[in-house]
């Protein structure tokens, strides 16, 4: 079977002038369906710089990225938009809602670039918020939430399009402990589903949550390990 | 597609609403803009109207002619330079030019005409029975004066409406009456069918008409028997004005014995130019207003693409999640374009209301006639549409080619 993600080789290089930064260095790494991968590293080692070339949203300077089998690296940008609606959720730090609209229209923005009917959007987005246990919020809007609903919020969107893959770059990282363990068990609830999950963090108690923990350093992999706090 | 054109447009509409006095403000121009088009288009079209009711009750066919103000400087006397125009030069036109079906002529004076008791100033003209029919006047009551009446100098006279309101109660029959000018009895034996204002806002039924030869001999008392005021002419076809004029200048100066190089010491003028005269001042307001409203459409739009390229910088964050959820270049051009056409339609409406009020007030203010088409309204629309999408191009543009990640990372 096709790995999910196959990165071989990957650089991305920075040009800032005269100046070079090479935020990934010749990285390769497999990553199976279904899957809990954490990614550690220092500020600055690269984790973010992977993550956006997992999700799609940037493009390897060399090197190939396969994702389910299909070379990203060279696609239109039209293209990569098809495959982040179709394949990946993201969720980020900042939770990045869109200000002053409802809980559930933040959850319907994926089905609305994929053209469903309004009634099946809602639909789907109310069991999407159902499913990260924010019944009854559909109508909040952002600044009537909490950071840790915010945060499901994002998450609901992420899994409205049942995507194969979801990307969560530091996710618990604006949260206080109890949000931070709400979220991880949503995570872990849906990796259970059979949805791949990336995750970056910098706590590791957070990492501990995820089933296989890769370390980056300088653009590259440092370690690559299954973790003993969570068996598969 | 329908769907997401549909809802873009209602987020489009709420933004909108949520930055109203913005959004106001943004559409200023646009307003002020179409208002100024449909104002400019049915102000114009209002007095084309009224020149061609002027030209069919006037006639197309109709030539005038007047002696000149230019001043033939020394070589008659004095007394001469008041006789430019007489019966003869009427009937010698008349008689050496085959295309004119008639002519007839005219003296005016403002006098003062008594019934019983009651009295009121108006405009007195001589007349030949001629001169009635080329200027088309019809008859509400009893009928026009003859020849025979001009032959004789009879004492009758033919009342415009006005005067008949004035020196008549309501339900009077003035048919058969005496009314008396400067003392002298004339019967009333017509009143003229009503007429209106003319072009320049004179009421055309304040009018006495009475025979020309009643007029010079009985009434004006005039000095120099024969001299006219006007004389009026008409030909069958109006293809044929143009080629009367020029016979008539011929006649004229040959008459007059102009030497070549002398200026003509008369005016020969047609309907269809002093109609042109006045068409050309609600020209000139036209293009006025034209340039107002596109310079208003042209600021407005300019406004739109300030607004749009504020939304864009505003909303770099929000682009960059719409991205990264899987949004299209289109998607992402559509929003911001729909967004613009959304403000410069809005904008446009209100136009469209402030344009026919506009309109409205011209001529209940100014007194012109003002006409308001469904073509004008969805021609100015359709300005609006284009002006929003024209300039909502650039910042629509300039969302969609962001990248994704700087924007995401967009502080
Ligand atoms: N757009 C960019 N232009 C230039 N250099 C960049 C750009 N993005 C990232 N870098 C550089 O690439 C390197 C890796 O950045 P990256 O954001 O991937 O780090 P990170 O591991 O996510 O760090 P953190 O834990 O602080 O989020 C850094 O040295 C950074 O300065
Ligand atoms: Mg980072």
């Amino acid at each position: 079977m096709i790995p999910l993600i196959a990165c071989d080789d990957i650089w991305k290089i920075y040009r800032i002038g005269d100046v070079e930064v090479q935020a990934l260095r010749g990285l390769s790494v497999t990553i199976e369906q279904g899957e809990f991968v954490a990614i550690m590293g220092a500020s600055g080692s690269g984790k973010s710089t992977l993550m956006n070339i997992l999700g799609c949203l940037d493009q390897p300077t060399k090197g190939q990225y396969q994702l389910g089998g299909v070379e990203v690296g060279r696609l239109q940008p039209d293209q990569l938009a098809e495959i982040r609606n179709q394949k990946i959720g993201f969720v980020f730090q900042s939770f990045n809602l869109i200000a002053r609209t409802s809980a559930l229209e933040n959850a319907q923005l994926p089905l609305f670039y994929r053209g469903l009917s309004l009634k099946k959007q809602r639909a789907l987005a109310s069991a999407a918020l159902e499913r990260v246990g924010l019944s009854g919020r559909e109508h909040h809007t952002p600044t009537q939430l909490s950071g840790g609903q915010q945060q499901r919020v994002a998450i609901a969107r992420a899994l409205v399009t049942s995507p194969s893959l979801l990307l969560a770059d530091e996710p618990t990282g604006n949260l206080d402990t109890q949000s931070s363990h709400e979220i991880m068990t949503i995570l872990e609830g849906l990796n259970r589903d059979g949805i791949t999950i990336i995750l970056v963090t910098h706590e590791v108690d957070i990492a501990a949550h995820a089933a296989r923990e890769i370390v980056i350093k300088d653009g590259q992999i440092l370690s690559d390990r299954a973790t003993q706090g969570r068996s598969q | 597609m329908a769907t997401f054109v549909w809802l873009t447009i209602v987020t489009a509409l709420r933004i909108l609403q949520r930055n109203r006095l913005r959004a106001g403000l943004t559409m200023l121009g646009i307003i002020i803009g179409v208002g100024a088009v449909i104002a400019m288009v049915s102000i114009g079209e209002g007095a084309k109207q009224v020149v061609h009711e002027q030209i069919a009750s006037m006639g197309a066919n109709v030539i005038i002619i007047w002696p000149s103000a230019a001043n033939v400087g020394g070589v008659r006397g004095a007394q001469g330079s008041a006789i430019k125009l007489t019966v003869a030069d009427a009937m010698d036109l008349k008689r050496k030019i085959p295309v004119l079906t008639e002519t007839g002529w005219s003296k005016r004076d403002v006098l003062q005409i008594v019934n019983a008791h009651r009295n009121w100033n108006s405009s007195v003209m001589g007349v030949s029975p001629s001169f009635i029919s080329i200027r088309d006047w019809s008859f509400s009551r009893g009928g026009s004066f003859t020849q025979a009446d001009m032959d004789s100098a009879t004492l009758v006279a033919l009342l415009g409406q006005t005067v008949v309101d004035e020196l008549f109660d309501p339900g009077e029959e003035p048919i058969g009456a005496v009314i008396r000018i400067k003392n002298v009895p004339l019967r009333v034996i017509g009143v003229l069918s009503p007429k209106g204002q003319n072009t320049y806002g004179q009421d055309q039924d304040d009018v006495v008409l009475i025979p020309f030869t009643t007029a010079e001999r009985k009434v004006f008392g005039t000095l120099f028997l024969g001299s006219v005021q006007g004389i009026y002419a008409s030909t069958e076809r109006a293809e044929d004005v143009p080629e009367a004029v020029e016979y008539i200048r011929e006649v004229m100066r040959s008459r007059h014995r102009l030497r070549s190089g002398q200026p003509d010491d008369f005016t020969v003028r047609t309907q269809v130019e002093i109609t042109q005269v006045q068409e050309g001042t609600s020209e000139t307001l036209t293009v006025m207003l034209m340039i107002i409203a596109s310079v208003s459409l042209f600021v407005g739009g300019i406004g739109i693409m300030n607004i749009l390229l504020v939304s864009v910088t505003e909303r770099t964050r929000e682009i960059g999640v719409r991205m990264a959820v899987g949004a299209k270049r289109l998607h992402i051009m559509m929003q911001f374009l729909i967004e613009a056409m959304t403000l410069s339609v809005v904008g446009g409406c209100m136009g469209v209301i402030f344009g026919i009020l506009a309109a409205r007030l011209t001529t209940v203010i100014a007194g012109w006639p003002t006409i308001i088409s469904g073509d004008t309204v969805v021609t100015a629309f359709g300005f609006s549409l284009v002006v929003g999408l024209f300039f909502g191009l650039y910042p629509a543009n300039k969302a969609a080619r962001l990248n994704p990640i700087e924007a995401l990372r967009y502080e």
